[in-house]
């Protein structure tokens, strides 16, 4: 039997970059703010110190800042002819847990998405015409353009101290920084970050086969810098351990050191941590939210009621939280009808191996998560897509993320994988090999989707979440193009062996890819194809807001930290401005 | 199979282990080979850090692996990573007592991983469905591995020769031997994953005893500060005394 607690004014659910956004935003409502974290608290000292933090066993292997699956995972199959079983290990995706989610251990590329990556349907058909959009693929727009969120994404690289160069300062194109990105208001914050040597090679042989190389935008900062709320970073070490740990320095921007202790100033705020929420209850008729119910650490249950609940929740948690409380209607794939769980996507990691002569050493262990030089010549809308055969893109860079051997112990394929033949093959090649790498659009599918487990239930007697996903052509030929252009860049930087692989696989949970999953309550005019509305705010449950990248129609070729903070700040302008004076649905239709 | 397999078991034993182990370690320098042992820097720290001969030097004490189990572990470690020229082996390094505790640990009794049923056969995509835990799976797996080759050649892994171990290495490496409880492949894998995981760890958890490992590849280890580096040792080697987590505290 639950205990049921006083009410409160908010709930948010999730403490990571969009809670943690919201909850200092919020603070000068003066209005009462709970929020919920499944894992326990994080702060620099004493979780993050060095060196015991520089453990790549304990945290890159053994993921120790990582969802832990004992408690909930998910249930996956590759097509909804399959049965669906659990995700037992980790692999694919790594969903953060404790304070701060993922964004105390994310590498920091910190990325605007182009005006086309707002609105890739209408930009899509504005070019090409509706007959290229394949049938079975759900392309959809952002309900808000880039310019709308402009002021947000300026305001996000500010508070993380980005360190990057601008290619598109008001409209003037700049050489040097990313030309295709969209205008931006203002410059970085700070300068790029150093460059490693095989940086210096890929600039110069992207310029060569005239591309337009530039920094990647990085929340690792080049140098100390105080933020517009007053917070420190520290200067980035180059220790080449950020994804998938803590920063010692502070200098890759998190929430558990940036906006969360901000939001702990304000007396009306208070984090519940180790508690995991297992519902949003609703009144008899369907249409408010009244309280969260969840789990302390000791597995007590406490009833929350709140006015307001805003699920901020990694994607997965979001979307089972909304089926689990019937919030929206499930989405059926056999019909394309009902909103949650559709549109669920992904992103794809390809590229190739470039093998450079003996003497050429890339100290690879010098680095940083988000230390990478990048084309987007290949990427958003730049491709033709009715002479490539797909539409989206991929983002192309060579970058230096870590040296850490467990990891990181390269050899040429056809070297054995062990023996005194592997060792020798490991002596040779872990200095002079690198990557020039290609990180894929996924457009969303009618047959990519998410759903409740009929069989499987979580540690606490839920029903699991179920994902069914597979590549799909479209995103197969993405992958063939980039990985010919990165192979053709790798050439022209001197590599003496480009290695490949050409396969067309189904899409496997097991080996790590990326934690870049989107959708499933996604964002949208229509009520038909979208579960919340503009303001992210679910059609049916006005009392309930989503925020996140399970709001994102698709997924494009580069990172969505910078989207989902900039969707975070102006949530909070939206309640502040808007709501939270008359709480009532914010879009009629 | 060769035929010397016919002759009197080659037993490599923990004698012979203590006798390689203590011919580097004990004098204070690992058995690097030459490339390495010629680094005065690494000479140098031990020398002035270590004793001559350290006498509290041990019989590894398994916490989790059994006599057979430790045998089978330390043959196969050996056989993944042998010491030779180019390095030092896993054997050496302490690898073996490394799976051991890694096994005794929250990891290996799978306190991360969703252990409820109903268990059923999936596709390789959907990954892990066994209800083994990785210290059940691998002592399963030695098991199996141990009986199949008493059946067939009467002695057990570590009592092969070293030819014949590399053999029977590959064949679970290929899938040419099926084992009755633990799949193959995922018993190999395992027993892969965490040797190199022991190999190239960092020294705290047992193995990679005096960072020999990142010393062979050129990995500095842990705790450099690089932002003053990166440009100026860009395309130059970078080596200098790998710090790991013990040396920094």
């Amino acid at each position: 039997m639950a205990t049921k607690l006083k009410p409160v004014d908010i709930a948010i659910v999730g403490l990571g970059w969009a809670g943690g956004i919201l909850a200092k935003e919020l603070a000068s409502t003066g209005l009462k703010i709970v929020a919920f974290e499944r894992g326990g608290p994080r702060a620099t000292n004493p979780d993050f110190m060095a060196p015991q933090v520089h453990d790549e066993l304990r945290y890159s292997r053994r993921h120790e800042l990582i969802q832990n699956l004992r408690k909930e995972t998910l249930t996956f199959r590759n097509d909804p002819s399959q049965r669906a079983l659990p995700m037992r290990q980790l692999g694919s995706f790594l969903p953060g847990e404790g304070v701060g989610g993922a964004g105390t251990h994310w590498s920091g590329l910190h990325w605007r998405w182009t005006e086309w990556e707002h609105k890739m349907y209408s930009g899509t058909v504005a070019k090409y015409g509706k007959s290229i959009i394949p049938a079975d693929m759900n392309l959809q727009d952002f309900p808000v353009d880039y310019h709308e969120l402009e002021p947000y994404y300026d305001k996000f690289e500010k508070v993380c101290g980005t360190s990057g160069k601008a290619g598109n300062l008001q409209g003037k194109k700049i050489e040097g920084g990313n030309i295709f990105e969209a205008p931006r208001a203002s410059e970085f914050p700070n300068p790029p970050l150093t460059q490693s040597h095989n940086m210096v090679l890929f600039e110069k042989a992207a310029r060569n086969l005239g591309y337009h190389p530039f920094p990647v935008p990085a929340s690792n900062a080049s140098r100390p810098y105080t933020n517009p709320d007053g917070v420190a970073l520290g200067q980035c070490h180059y220790c080449g351990m950020c994804t998938a740990y803590g920063c010692e320095a502070n200098a890759k921007a998190s929430p558990h050191f940036t906006v969360i202790p901000l939001a702990y100033k304000n007396p009306n705020f208070e984090a519940r941590t180790n508690a995991y929420v297992m519902k949003v209850n609703l009144d008899s008729r369907r249409k408010r939210a009244v309280s969260v119910t969840y789990l302390d650490a000791g597995g007590r249950e406490f009833e929350q009621p709140a006015d307001l609940v805003i699920l901020a929740a990694y994607v997965f948690g979001n979307v089972h939280l909304m089926l689990h409380s019937k919030i929206g209607k499930p989405y059926d794939f056999k019909r394309n009808t009902g909103v949650v769980g559709r549109n669920y996507s992904y992103q794809s990691m390809g590229g190739v191996g470039a093998l450079f002569p003996k003497g050429t050493y890339f100290n690879p262990f010098m680095g940083s998560g988000a230390l990478g030089t990048w084309i987007d010549d290949f990427n958003s809308d730049n491709p033709d897509f009715a002479k490539v055969g797909f539409i989206g893109g991929g983002g192309i860079s060579s970058g230096s993320n870590s040296g850490a051997p467990i990891a990181r112990h390269p050899v040429p394929p056809g070297s054995p994988r062990w023996g005194a033949g592997w060792k020798k093959a490991v002596v040779e090649t872990y200095h002079r090999m690198t990557a020039v790498g290609n990180q894929g659009s996924v457009m969303s599918y009618r047959q990519n989707y998410l759903d409740l487990d009929p069989t499987y239930t979580d540690s606490f007697g839920r029903p699991m979440l179920r994902l069914t996903f597979d590549w799909q052509e479209n995103e197969f030929r993405q992958m063939e193009y980039a990985r010919g252009i990165c192979a053709s860049i790798a050439k022209e930087m001197g590599a003496e062996q480009v290695l490949s692989r050409r396969e067309r696989g189904r899409y496997s949970i097991v080996p790590y890819q990326t934690t870049h999953n989107t959708g499933g309550t996604v964002f949208g005019d229509d009520p038909r194809t979208s579960a919340v509305n503009k303001y992210l705010q679910c059609w049916d449950v006005s009392n309930v807001f989503v925020v996140g990248s399970s709001v994102f129609p698709q997924n494009a070729g580069r990172n969505p930290t910078g989207p989902v903070g900039a969707l975070a700040y102006r949530l909070a302008d939206t309640l502040k401005d808007q709501y939270l004076k008359r709480p009532e649905r914010l879009v009629t239709v | 199979m060769s035929k010397e397999n016919d002759a009197e078991p080659k037993i490599v034993n923990r004698r012979a282990w203590l006798k390689l182990f203590g011919a580097g370690a004990a004098s204070g320098v690992l058995p690097l080979g030459s490339a390495a042992a010629e680094d005065s820097a690494v000479a140098g720290h031990h020398a002035t850090h270590a004793p001559a001969v350290p006498v509290d030097e041990q019989v590894p004490v398994y916490e989790f692996l059994n006599g057979d189990e430790a045998a089978f572990v330390e043959a196969a470690v050996d056989t993944l990573i042998p010491a030779d020229d180019v390095g030092p082996g896993a054997l050496e390094l302490g690898v073996a007592v490394f799976i051991d505790r890694q096994l005794n640990s929250g990891y290996g009794r799978g306190d991360r991983m969703y252990l409820q049923g109903p268990f059923m056969e999936g596709t390789p995509e959907q990954g892990y469905q066994l209800r083994m835990t990785p210290s059940e799976l691998f002592r399963n797996g030695i098991l199996d591995v141990n009986a199949y080759l008493r059946a067939k050649y009467k002695r057990p892994f570590d009592a092969l020769t070293n030819e014949d171990r590399i053999a029977v290495m590959t064949q679970l490496e290929t899938g040419q031997i099926e084992l009755p409880t633990v799949p193959t492949a995922i018993f190999f894998n395992l027993l892969y994953d965490l040797t190199m995981q022991g190999f190239f760890a960092d020294p705290l958890y047992g193995g990679n005893k005096g960072k020999a490992s990142w010393k062979m590849i050129g990995f500095p280890g842990i705790g450099a500060m690089y932002a003053d580096k990166i440009e100026a040792w860009r395309n130059k080697k970078y080596m200098t005394e790998p710090m790991s987590i013990q040396d920094l505290l």
